[in-house]
């Protein structure tokens, strides 16, 4: 049979077999779904403690699970998602398996450190676990001293341990992108013809190579404290709790966009792709990366404007906040231009990049509000700061996972997603987010203060639709991993470029072949040349 | 592909030996630079406290003995200097004086870390150490004293620890050396081992005049 | 207007409906550009939708001026934005100088509150109304935070230091009070209640259970602790400075470095005296730490305050919210 034929074709799922070929690989492709698989156990991990706090605030007095126990709960859910989730998650698989093949290359400039760094994920990995199985930390994921230094009995030491083994394997990730990205690309593959999901993750990588350091020498520091009593951030000693803000923010803040940058670039591809047009303003927006991992290195102090900083050092902070806003503002239009006189298609990776949009977009004019000193001081530490980075971090960053999951799930895996299902779950996550988080903005306004385990009666209307959104949500997320599972045995073949999309990875077969071209590529077309691909597709059929 | 037939140690990935080396020397140098955030954050750290408590960190400071750390900065810089000869060794395919500098750099290396572990017992001697035995003398503000003693061992600790890295690396690349891996066409790792070494030099360069000059003038 | 909107909590300060002007602005811009954009996707989606797989678009590039015009109108919403924040956060920040001083000492898990007059309030303040209000403000563990969302405001409460916040009620009633920094397994219950009382009320309220001014405390803490043998208060030279006329004015420590004398210093100087000794002196002073509470230091530091009269202070430039720690560092 044909099918059969070509399911036997070589690929690099069949080309080696038994579980040392995975766990010894080399190959870019088998790293990313050793990533895939990791960063999905991690996510329904963070979501089960998301469920069980979501289920505690149903009531105003509930008492689902003790006060201590909800502390570790959403220490755990932030600690989970940010390290273990969202930072790894679109460069270490979308990023891990595509970039290569976008700029032409066999693989990235040292696959070996690339396995390393899903080793040091997955370790770093095994320390949180074990903290929380021993009893769990319960210190939110911000650590804030003197709690976290010489108050909490919980496991804090191995969580830091944890968290600092997985920066390694993001600063690691970061150092093989960069290097990759310049010296790997195939002959006629200049700056500007790259592809901008090439751009993000470049970004990102800055990002990775330059913060992630701080926060690792940030919980030495921490780690040192609580055990040898130093006195580094003990104003007993003289030292001064808030240099541990200073020095934790100054990579956290960076770090969302670490967690953001790679899904605007996924973005990028998806409604270029799905309108049949080259991104409107491509330098601008390739541009606009850059900046946003520039100027995220200088607004740490906003998330310190109650912390007894200085008016002055506020105002700074204030002001520069503004500026890191503008290029993600340049991307929503250039984007929104794109559209415009396209041929824009309903499949579902651009479903999700609608429904990024839009939530982006409301996520980051709220950031406008948290940006604003006057109104910072009444929703700083309210749910109203929750809100804004979920409809940033879920409404953003998985929406474009799941969208680019989607998109690139026939290359990856030779096989196309029921597309029935996927649009009916697009559209339970976004209906069930909203329901989720839009009402916590109303919440944090009424003044519900964060990592709160009971609350006053009058905000349990508002708890009570953003839990109602939660199980909706939660559905939506399980919809996915149960019909992507299902369409790797029952899924219809899919072809080598089913999208009509123009980069590199569609001109090599589904799944590739383990050296991912058979021929290295010569590039001589810009990135979104949809005239060009036409072209070729012509004269290959003529 | 006539590439990885004529070198052997070229990679998979890798069109030419020249973009093998390429790629390694700019992967080492971004490594560099995580290192300089790495180190970066102590150094902030340190100086936030030292405007704070200049008097008493000036006093700390000069419980340190100078001497003993100008000969290690000597001793280190002497190490990068043979050090380099060892990589310029390697680039003319000399194989007996890239072993020489190369042993000559562990030497030395051992040398500084020697000379680190006398004054870290000194201080412990001098009851310099941070913890319930700790005191300095002629100030009342013992919780500052204690803070420059913590950053004093921190970066001075984490120092050595790269240092002790280093001295792994070296006997490496010594061990290769010996078995004859490196040619002039193939000594990458001699080079980006240079890398590191003199990167751990140079950070050794800043601590030296920030934990143990501040406050010469001082009487 | 703000009160009667199930969104917003009641406007009970002075600064509440500057604060919710402020939001209302943001609000309206950020509607403004969610629904735009929305629509606009909406519309190009509908009316650009694929009719046929093999149309091909014309390509569009960009143009350089409408990047441009999109980047500045926004830019200059956000500095509109930037300069009304700011000068919102200047109010807040800069307590007037009729401010009545009230201090707060944050433990977990409670709220210890102390009057002027002497009154001490766990989790509850009485304040009257119209009469704005600074707090000064400690934690005797981790960092605290307190808030009051009727009053738009929140400052952290810090250990080791002074931090400050004030407010002037504007509306008789009673208002959440919320710790809003962490602080461990009961940060949730570390709640209360801020009273604002009309004038006669409070003063009702106050002559109950007086236990006398924190100042005359202070006053009988410097005599139980025989401060002045070493601080004469008769102005004759002793083994430590003269504490008259100080409160608010800069001193010249040993080292050639000045501080300024405020709660920070003097609380400093209490627990950890040889850190800025004042110049001309010896460090010879012992220290009372384990043997005052952060209450007792505030008590004596009333009573120092008490030794400047209203007329030899400086005029009040310190902002609150800030630490005076900063200006103290040499």
């Amino acid at each position: 049979m044909i099918t059969e034929a070509v399911q036997e074709r070589e690929n690099y799922l069949n080309a080696s077999h038994g579980i040392k070929s995975w766990l010894l690989t080399k190959d870019h492709k088998r790293i990313a779904l050793l990533y895939l698989h990791t960063i999905t156990f991690f996510f329904f991990l963070g979501g089960i403690f998301a469920t069980l706090i979501r289920l505690q605030l149903l009531t105003p007095k509930g008492g689902l699970v003790s006060a201590d126990t909800y502390s570790k709960l959403f220490t755990l859910h932030g600690v989970i998602m940010i390290f273990f989730f969202l930072i790894p998650s679109i460069p270490a698989t979308l990023g891990n398996f595509f970039l290569p093949m976008m700029i032409g290359a066999r693989d990235l400039a040292f696959p070996r450190i690339n396995l390393l760094s899903w080793y040091l994920l997955v370790i770093g990995g095994c320390f949180a676990m074990y903290a929380m199985l021993a009893g769990g930390v319960d210190t939110g994921w911000t650590f804030y001293v003197p709690y976290s230094s010489n108050y909490s009995n919980t496991y804090v030491i191995a969580t830091g341990l944890g968290i600092f083994i997985a920066g390694f394997s993001s600063i690691l990730t970061g150092l093989n992108f960069i290097v990759t990205v310049h010296r790997m690309r195939a002959p006629g593959m200049t700056w500007f013809r790259l592809p901008l999901f090439v751009w993000s993750n470049y970004a990102t990588a800055l990002i990775q190579v330059l913060g992630t350091p701080v926060i690792a020498i940030t919980l030495v520091l921490l780690i040192c404290e609580r055990t040898l009593h130093i006195g580094i951030f003990d104003p007993a000693r003289g030292g001064d709790p808030v240099l541990f803000q200073h020095l934790f923010w100054f990579y956290s803040h960076p770090a969302v966009y670490i967690m953001v940058l790679p899904g605007l670039g996924v973005i990028s591809e998806l409604v270029s792709v799905f309108s049949k047009k080259p991104v409107f303003g491509y330098k601008v927006v390739a541009f606009s990366s850059v900046a946003i991992a520039v100027l995220g290195f200088l607004v740490w102090g906003h998330h310190m404007f109650v912390s007894g900083q200085s008016v002055y050092a506020a105002l700074v902070f204030s002001f520069l906040s503004y500026f890191v806003a503008i290029p993600s503002a340049i991307k929503v239009f250039n984007w929104t231009a794109t559209l415009h006189g396209g041929s824009i298609s309903y499949a579902t990776p651009m479903l999700y990049a609608f429904g990024f949009i839009g939530l982006f977009t409301v996520g980051g004019l709220t950031g406008l509000f948290v940006a604003c000193l006057g109104v910072d001081v009444h929703v700083h530490d309210t749910y109203f700061v929750i809100a804004h980075f979920h409809y940033i971090m879920v409404g953003g960053t998985i929406m474009a996972y799941l969208g680019g999951l989607h998109y690139w799930w026939p290359k990856m895996s030779g096989r196309m997603y029921p597309e029935g299902w996927a649009k009916l779950s697009a559209l339970i996550i976004y209906l069930g987010f909203n329901l989720t988080f839009f009402p916590q903005f109303i919440l944090g306004y009424l003044g519900m203060p964060r990592r709160y385990w009971t609350y006053p009666d009058e905000f349990q209307v508002l708890h009570v639709m953003s839990t109602a959104g939660a199980s909706v949500l939660a559905v939506g997320y399980l919809m996915p991993l149960i019909y992507f599972m299902w369409s790797l045995r029952y899924g219809p073949i899919a072809g080598p470029n089913p999208w009509g999309a123009t980069g590199l990875e569609w001109r090599t077969a589904s799944p590739p072949p383990a050296h991912n071209f058979e021929e290295t590529p010569v590039v001589t077309t810009d990135a979104y040349d949809y005239a060009a691909l036409a072209a070729m597709e012509e004269a290959k059929v003529g | 592909m006539d590439s990885h037939v004529e070198a052997p140690e070229l990679q998979e990935q890798f069109e030419t030996p020249a973009q093998q080396k390429e790629v390694s020397t700019l992967g080492m140098w971004i490594f560099l630079v995580t290192e300089i955030m790495f180190f970066g954050g102590l150094f902030m750290a340190y100086s936030v406290y030292r405007r704070a408590f200049a008097t008493v960190f000036g006093m700390a400071s000069n419980t340190l003995d100078v001497w003993l750390g100008a000969a290690n900065t000597a001793v280190l810089l002497c190490s990068s200097f043979t050090m380099v000869l060892a990589v310029r060794a390697a680039q003319i395919g000399s194989r007996k004086a890239l072993i020489v500098f190369l042993i000559l750099t562990i030497l030395l290396g051992g040398v500084f870390l020697g000379v680190k572990a006398y004054e870290w017992n000194q201080k412990f001697e001098e009851h310099h150490v941070p913890g319930p035995s700790f005191h300095l003398e002629g100030t009342g503000a013992q919780g500052p004293a204690q803070l420059f003693f913590s950053l004093y061992f921190t970066m001075t600790g984490l120092h050595a620890l790269h240092m002790v890295i280093g001295e792994a690396l070296m006997l490496f690349l010594l061990w290769q050396a010996y078995t004859g891996r490196y040619t002039p066409s193939y000594y990458t790792p001699v080079d980006i081992g240079g890398l590191y070494w003199h990167f751990v030099d140079i950070v050794w360069i800043f601590l030296f005049p920030l934990l143990y000059l501040i406050a010469r003038h001082q009487h | 207007m703000g009160s009667d909107l199930p969104l917003f909590p009641v406007q009970a300060s002075s600064v509440a409906a500057s604060v919710d002007h402020l939001v209302y602005f943001l609000l309206a811009v950020a509607v403004f550009f969610s629904v735009g954009i929305f629509l606009t996707i909406f519309y190009f989606a509908v009316r650009y939708r694929r009719r046929s797989e093999s149309e091909l678009p014309v390509a569009s590039h960009g143009g350089m001026s409408l990047e441009i015009l999109w980047s500045v109108i926004p830019f200059g919403l956000t500095m509109i934005m930037f300069v009304w924040g700011a000068s919102v956060f200047f109010t807040i920040s800069r307590p007037p100088d009729d401010a009545q001083q009230i201090y707060v000492i944050g433990k977990q898990w409670m709220w210890k509150l102390q009057h002027m007059e002497g009154q001490r309030e766990i989790n509850e303040l009485h304040i009257p109304v119209g009469q704005a209000v600074k707090l000064t403000m400690t934690s005797e563990d981790v960092i605290h935070d307190f808030f009051v969302p009727a009053f738009r405001t929140k400052a952290d409460v810090l250990p080791g230091r002074y931090t400050t916040t004030w407010f002037k009620p504007t509306r008789p009633g009673k208002y959440h009070l919320f710790c809003s920094q962490y602080c461990g397994t009961n940060h949730y219950a570390m709640i209360g209640w801020v009273y604002v009382m009309e004038p006669q009320d409070y003063q009702a309220w106050l002559s109950g259970g007086a236990t006398g001014s924190l100042a005359s405390s202070g006053e009988k803490l410097f005599q139980t602790f025989a401060c002045a043998n070493c601080h004469h208060l008769s102005g004759a030279p002793g083994r430590g400075p003269d504490l008259r006329n100080l409160y608010g004015t800069q001193v010249e420590l040993a080292d050639g470095a000045h501080v300024k004398f405020d709660e920070d210093y003097i609380r400093e100087s209490i627990l950890n005296p040889s850190a800025k000794v004042v110049k001309g002196y010896q460090p010879i002073m012992p220290t009372f730490q384990g043997l005052v509470t952060e209450e007792n230091v505030l008590q004596l530091i009333e009573y120092i305050k008490s030794l400047t009269p209203q007329e030899a202070r400086p005029p009040a430039g310190a902002t609150a919210a800030t630490s005076s720690r900063k200006s103290a560092k040499q």
